[in-house]
């Protein structure tokens, strides 16, 4: 049987508080509710009466609970009541608006509840229609929805959007009474949660007494989740009331003991095969997490070149095929599988069978995620969870150990909110003129009543509504195709009745990095070519950038062959080879968490907690005590000595890799400057390396190099705008804000845009814009998504305030233990950006010598044309 | 480096000087093609007014790419200071652009265009005279053994000079994409020069037998001057 959320009640835990608990409090109950309860043999839970009572009582709530405490049931108690006591429209009377509204941010999770709620509202007798609107609905669904609402309408963000920029939205959400957000945690800290936010508010703007309910697993912060649930008015934050389930049983938690040497680096966990492999045989069935696709196909092949007992195991990552994904998950539903190899794709919270154990491969980088993927394993909230670690790299068995203790104290470390981005807010504005004429003034205080713009100034919502209406230029030369105008009853209007088709045509904010689709063929012939072959899933756009024809790389659990880009289909054919040559790229997607870093920063200052490592992490770590020094949990360690005929600078700043990217590229900027000829830079998660051709250690000691003004923070200001100007980072952000502000439609009637060709344009766009016209709001809106996105700006100021009067320079004769690892990354990445022209010259002259030789084969010719 | 002062800074290296259907021709870095013997400089897809003929559908793209074009190409004929211009279709992004135009870059066109031969070769996109701005419009003129239009033909064709598909390329397993210059001697596709016009790879479908591809090169616009690479050694 499927876990749905009824599970939880069963006989063996009426130990627990339950109804009885509080004899004073007034059973909120009806008779039917009980009666089912009761004919299941459960009781209700103490925080599902609670959260009824509260919502009873007009309040909007959030219900922070573990996975399996029956959250979903929870959330839809107070709905479900209070349409049971709902009287029967008389005929003739008008037709009910939606009672509930239900948003959860995956469409699948939206059909899910809608199947496990149907079973208790038919069991109980209610007369109560529910229905799903995600983007798979039909058409004719939809109108039917539109002229008849159901009393419960489970949904997703970008469905909101478009039913609030609707002229009969009022008429639709007149009898709101309830909304839900499931998963609350994971929907408000991206930009649909900011989409999510300004819908919400419009809603409320509706209808002003509706009551929002939030369920959320744990989060650091849980008060900005209270707020984000109620309506801010200037000078006050006020919350939703808060009920909190205390978490089940521990989980059990262990690092993988290997027998092999922990690698040095590198994040592939090959050591620990064999014990992995144990570990499946010695369960029921076991979850493997990896942090990226690559990482998953790699362990996937690998254990099954070892599985002699011929395991079922799967693989279940986001670029695979939807049809494969749909057979994992069913066989996995069935208890069919021993073992699946996933991706995040599965932290969210669809139901799988019998979980007895959760292997985690690499640092699970954030303390949060990995309680949430331990959550997976046994539903049943009083059993503890089981779980494996296994750290790829020494550092990683330090994070991994950081992260474990964090987990038993129940840190956690979601990221923190921040403010609502500007080009949600245009995309919303257009869609609230789609729904009607507005006044400035009256949607400004709509919009900042959603908590993620609480703080949204006057002069940047204006300079909001200008961007929408023409773009928002200086050189105002578009006034006459204006989107939106200023009509004499100061409402603002649309001007034509198509960008209410385009709007609903581009609305949403998940923009994908141009994904290709992968298709196998056989051999590589014309014709194969034109037909296109078996399409095997999906893979990014930069990553096939890095390959020429002939280059073979594992997806889907196979060796492929790259044979080429066709249109938007990337095509390959089977390699003969086992081993792929193109290595996986690099770690993590993941950044090490502000909070692990600081764990594992005090894990290495205090020798006393190295006895928990393993004892050839704890002798490295002493080696290098010995060698060179141990920072100070606070202290940044600047090491510097020869390698061969450069010199290098080592720094620990244990601030993810993101972060890391960004601080290497400004020092390298700062480092020409001071003319100590640097030539490159490595940066891993936990330290940088920078080389060049002067000796680092002797400028500073000489004073011709300053460690301080190296490391000052005004490297934020000028070099930062200098470098970030080029940056393929901005361009790809600035993509995103284009489209989501809509100044880039990605479709428009008749045509539909690939992810390609937006790429293609926006850059020159960009370009343009920022030659002339740099504080335009989009770039404005671009710097700031940039700052706390791809290069992580703020940690890197965070760093630099940090590490100030606490640099400890330490130089050596030679590498340092605590080095190695970084030292090991060098070489290992590829050219990121533009290649030189060298590599132009070169290819030319090849080209031209083969040319002169008579090398080229006519058929080979033909081949690269074709 | 923005990839506008790139482009301004490529438009001051040397250009590459071959025979192109047996006439003598520089393919610019800038991206254009100069004809030593007839003095003429051909620039293609100038796509002037994209930004507002974006901003007429609803697309508020910057206005600044007209302006950011013509400077380009005022750099260029100062270089040059050829007697006649060819320009090769899709000068104008849309029907509507060159009559919509804001004064101030009407007036900066013209006085380019003043003292010099200018033709007009019309395009798919802009397939009728541009009004008000003078020249002569044609759909084809040959100069030499050269014969200059809008889109190729399809097929070999000796001696033909033509734009439209935007070619880029990009070598394999490096580096990002470059605008270049399609030759295989014998006929040739030109770059597009409009500041914010995209690029279609040689390798394209749509490109299939219009080169020897034995010879078939792309005459790749790097930083610092232009690289002809062989087909086969692009991605």
């Amino acid at each position: 049987m499927a876990i749905g959320w009824f599970l939880p009640y069963l006989p063996a835990m009426t130990a627990r508080p339950a109804l009885s608990a509080d004899d004073n409090a007034p059973i909120l109950l009806p008779e039917p509710f009980l009666k089912w309860f009761a004919g299941h043999g459960w009781a209700p839970r103490l925080h599902q009466l609670e959260l009824l009572r509260r919502a009873e009582a007009g309040a909007s709530v959030l219900l922070i609970a573990p996975t399996g405490a029956g959250k979903t049931l929870a959330g839809f108690l107070p709905a479900l009541v209070d349409l049971s006591r709902r009287r029967r429209r008389k005929p003739g009377e008008r037709a009910r608006g939606v009672h509930t509204l239900y948003v959860s941010p995956l469409k699948a999770l939206a059909t899910d509840i809608q199947r496990n709620l149907e079973r208790p509202v038919t069991e109980i007798g209610l007369s109560v229609s529910l229905e799903s609107r995600t983007g798979d609905t039909s058409q004719v669904r939809r109108q039917r929805q539109k002229l008849k609402p159901p009393d419960i309408l489970l949904t997703t963000p970008e469905q909101l959007a478009l039913l609030i920029a609707s002229k009969d939205a009022e008429t639709f959400f007149s009898d709101l009474r309830y909304v839900v957000f499931d998963e609350l945690h994971s929907l408000v800290t991206s930009k649909r949660g900011h989409l999510l936010a300004l819908g919400l508010a419009r809603l409320r703007k509706l209808r002003p007494e509706l009551q929002t309910i939030g369920l959320s697993a744990t989060v650091s912060e849980p008060a900005e989740l209270c707020r984000w649930l109620v309506a801010q008015s200037p000078g006050a934050a006020p919350q939703a009331d808060l009920i909190t389930v205390a978490g089940g049983a521990k989980p059990e938690i262990t690092i993988l003991e290997s027998e092999e040497r922990v690698p040095w680096q590198g994040h592939s966990a090959r050591y620990a095969l064999p014990e992995i492999y144990a570990a499946i045989k010695a369960h029921k069935t076991t979850l493997l997490f990896v942090n990226t696709r690559s990482q998953a196909e790699f362990l996937f092949q690998e254990l099954w070149r070892i599985n002699e007992d011929t395991l079922s195991i799967a693989l279940h990552h986001g670029s695979l095929d939807v049809g494969q994904r749909r057979k994992v998950e069913a066989a996995m539903a069935k208890n069919e599988l021993r073992a699946v190899v996933a991706t995040s794709t599965l932290d969210l919270g669809i139901d799988w069978g019998d979980v007895d154990l959760v292997v985690h491969v690499g640092a699970p980088k954030g303390a949060s995620r990995l309680a949430q993927r331990i959550g997976r394993a046994n539903h049943r909230m009083d059993e503890p969870s089981k779980a494996i670690l296994v750290p790829a790299n020494r550092f990683e068995v330090m994070e991994c150990r950081a992260a474990l203790d964090a987990n038993y104290l129940g840190a956690q470390d979601t990221p923190p909110l921040r403010d609502g981005a500007l080009d949600v807010l245009a995309q919303h504005m257009l869609g609230m003129a789609v729904a009607g004429p507005f006044r400035s003034d009256d949607l400004y205080v709509e919009v900042i009543s959603a908590a993620p713009y609480a703080a949204l100034s006057r002069e940047a919502f204006d300079r909001i509504v200008e961007f929408v209406a023409t773009g928002g230029y200086a050189l105002k030369v578009y006034e006459r195709y204006a989107k939106i105008r200023l009509t004499e009853d100061g409402t603002w209007r649309l001007t034509h009745p198509r960008f209410a088709q385009q709007y609903r045509m581009n609305a949403g904010t998940i923009i994908e990095a141009p994904m290709l689709e992968i298709r196998l063929i056989r051999r590589r012939t014309r014709s194969a070519i034109a037909r296109g072959g078996r399409p095997l899933g999906k893979i990014e756009e930069a990553f096939l950038e890095t390959l020429a024809p002939g280059d073979t790389f594992l997806f889907a659990g196979e060796v492929l062959k790259f044979e080429g880009i066709f249109e938007t289909s990337c095509l390959v054919t089977k390699a003969a080879s086992e081993e792929p040559k193109v290595p996986y790229y690099g770690g993590s997607k993941f950044p090490l968490t502000t909070y692990l870093a600081k764990e594992v920063r005090a894990m290495l200052a205090d020798p006393a907690r190295w006895s928990a490592l393993p004892d050839q992490v704890s002798e490295w770590l002493a080696i290098q005590a010995r060698k060179s020094l141990i920072p100070g949990p606070d202290d940044l360690l600047v090491e510097t000595f020869p390698n061969g005929r450069l010199s290098h600078m080592v720094l620990y700043p244990f601030e993810g890799r993101l972060a890391h990217q960004t601080l290497g590229m400004l020092l390298t900027r700062r480092l020409e400057r001071a003319r100590a000829m640097p030539l490159g830079f490595v940066a891993t998660d936990y330290a940088i390396s920078i080389w060049g051709r002067r000796d680092m250690g002797a400028m500073i000691a000489d004073g011709s190099l300053s460690l301080d003004a190296l490391f000052d923070e005004d490297m934020l200001g000028d070099d930062l705008e200098d470098w970030m100007a080029d940056s393929w980072l901005l361009k790809r952000t600035f993509r995103q804000c284009a489209v989501i502000s809509g100044l880039i439609e990605r479709r428009h009637p008749g045509q539909e845009k690939t992810g390609r060709q937006v790429t293609v344009s926006t850059d020159l766009v960009y370009d343009v814009l920022r030659a002339h016209e740099p504080d335009h709001i989009l770039l404005q809106a671009t710097w700031a998504d940039a700052a706390t996105g791809l290069l992580d700006v703020t940690r890197v100021s965070d760093l630099l305030a940090r590490i100030k009067h606490h640099i400890v320079h330490k130089d050596l004769d030679q590498i340092s233990p605590l080095a190695v690892p970084v030292m090991l990354e060098i070489g290992r990445e590829s050219v990121v950006g533009e290649a030189r022209d060298e590599a132009l010259r070169e290819a030319s002259q090849e080209a031209m010598i083969a040319l002169a030789m008579g090398e080229i084969r006519d058929d080979g010719a033909r081949d690269a044309g074709s | 480096m923005n990839a506008l002062a790139r482009r301004l800074k490529q438009g001051e290296c040397e250009g590459l000087a071959m025979r192109l259907g047996g006439e003598a021709v520089v393919c610019d870095p800038a991206g254009v093609l100069h004809l030593v013997e007839a003095n003429t400089l051909v620039v293609s897809d100038l796509h002037l007014e994209k930004g507002a003929a974006f901003a007429r559908r609803g697309m508020f793209l910057p206005p600044y790419d007209t302006a950011a074009t013509l400077s380009l190409l005022a750099s260029t004929l100062d270089r040059y200071r050829p007697s006649r211009v060819i320009c090769l279709g899709d000068s104008f992004h849309d029907r509507d652009g060159a009559a919509l135009m804001p004064a101030p870059e009407r007036e900066r066109l013209a006085t380019l265009m003043k003292g010099r031969d200018w033709i007009w070769i019309t395009g798919n996109h802009d397939p009728l005279p541009p009004r008000g701005l003078g020249g002569e419009t044609l759909t084809e003129i040959s100069v030499g053994a050269l014969s200059f239009r809008h889109e190729p033909s399809a097929g070999p064709r000796r001696g033909e000079v033509a734009g439209h598909l935007h070619p880029v390329a990009r070598l394999a397993g490096r580096g990002s994409r470059r605008a270049c210059f399609a030759t295989d001697g014998e006929r040739m596709i030109l770059p597009s020069f409009g500041v914010t016009t995209g690029g279609l790879n040689v390798l394209d479908r749509a490109f299939h037998g219009m080169f020897d591809l034995t010879r078939a090169m792309a005459c790749m616009i790097g930083h610092k001057g232009i690289y002809p690479i062989g087909f086969r050694a692009l991605a």
